[in-house]
């Protein structure tokens, strides 16, 4: 079927499509969250699975990110970034373990 | 005497249990008394901290106190920084003294005690100490700041002592 469509004559670019629309993977996305001044930025984060979240802390204290479920705890040291993979689905509200008035939340689609 | 005392130094002076008393009249303290206070308040958490770290066999009680050490040491770092940018000298006040008194106190009642009844000691105190120095900075301490740099960092300090609170209240609701 591409064959016909890559005949001479015909430009590249009418193929493409069908190409990515068919058969293209869904692209993972880093999604930043940065900590600064004891806030998450932005506080409510939507992603899906197998998505990096780049947690960026400009602080001078540690913070965490924990899951209220316990299903993660991502510890961040001051002014560093740190990468959390998402591997799986589900509404996550989350908080800082030093700092409990810090709060969050993933919602991670499948 | 009383004439002297400024609302924050009331406030540090009924440390446990007086934290609203801070809307007293009187003149408001200085940016380089400010700027002491807030070193103050968190190198005396440091100290009690220390103390914990000596006597403590719980392990939660333990990570409390190394928070404590950490955090405060990584702001009053930044405290210094800040007021030697802005070519201010923290200037030592009744408040000061009176904070410290109060916890040299405290200091020498945690002493005597070991065991569950220190852990349930400690982390009281430190609910009630960050419950007074957050009183003193929202009705003193941050209105009364001059310059708009220290204003901002004790308004981060507010966050982070609120954070503190929060925390301790975990922990003693832990311990019971």
């Amino acid at each position: 079927m591409f064959a016909s469509l890559l005949r001479k004559g015909r430009p590249l670019w009418l193929a493409l499509p069908l190409a990515v629309g068919v058969a293209a993977p869904a692209f993972a996305e880093t999604i930043t969250v940065t900590i600064e001044k004891l806030a998450f930025q932005p506080a409510k984060v939507k992603a899906k699975v197998g998505d990096t979240i780049q947690w960026v802390n400009k602080d001078v204290l540690a913070h965490s990110a924990t899951a209220r479920d316990k299903s993660f705890d991502v510890i961040q040291p001051p002014k560093k970034t740190v990468s959390q993979t998402l591997t799986r689905a589900g509404s996550f509200d989350y908080y800082c373990k030093y700092h409990p008035n810090m709060k969050g939340r993933l919602d991670v689609a499948p | 005497m009383l004439l002297r005392w400024n609302a924050a130094a009331i406030a540090a002076a009924c440390l446990m249990g007086c934290a609203t008393l801070a809307q007293a009249a009187g003149p408001a303290p200085t940016d380089p008394q400010i700027a002491h206070i807030a070193y103050t308040a968190g190198a005396l958490d440091v100290a009690v901290a220390k103390q914990a770290l000596k006597k403590t066999k719980s392990k939660e009680v333990k990570a409390f106190a190394n928070d404590m050490v950490r955090d405060h040491e990584a702001v009053n770092k930044q405290a210094l920084a800040l007021v030697k940018k802005l070519k201010v000298t923290p200037e030592d006040n009744d408040t000061s003294r009176a904070l410290t008194r109060q916890i040299k106190d405290e200091q020498a009642k945690l002493a005597k005690l070991k065991g569950k009844a220190f852990d349930k000691a400690y982390i009281d105190h430190e609910v009630a100490y960050h419950k007074t120095v957050n009183g003193a900075l929202t009705s003193t301490l941050i209105p009364s700041a001059h310059n708009a740099e220290l204003k901002s960092f004790l308004e981060t300090g507010l966050k982070i002592f609120q954070g503190h609170e929060q925390h301790a209240e975990h922990v003693a609701a832990d311990l019971k």
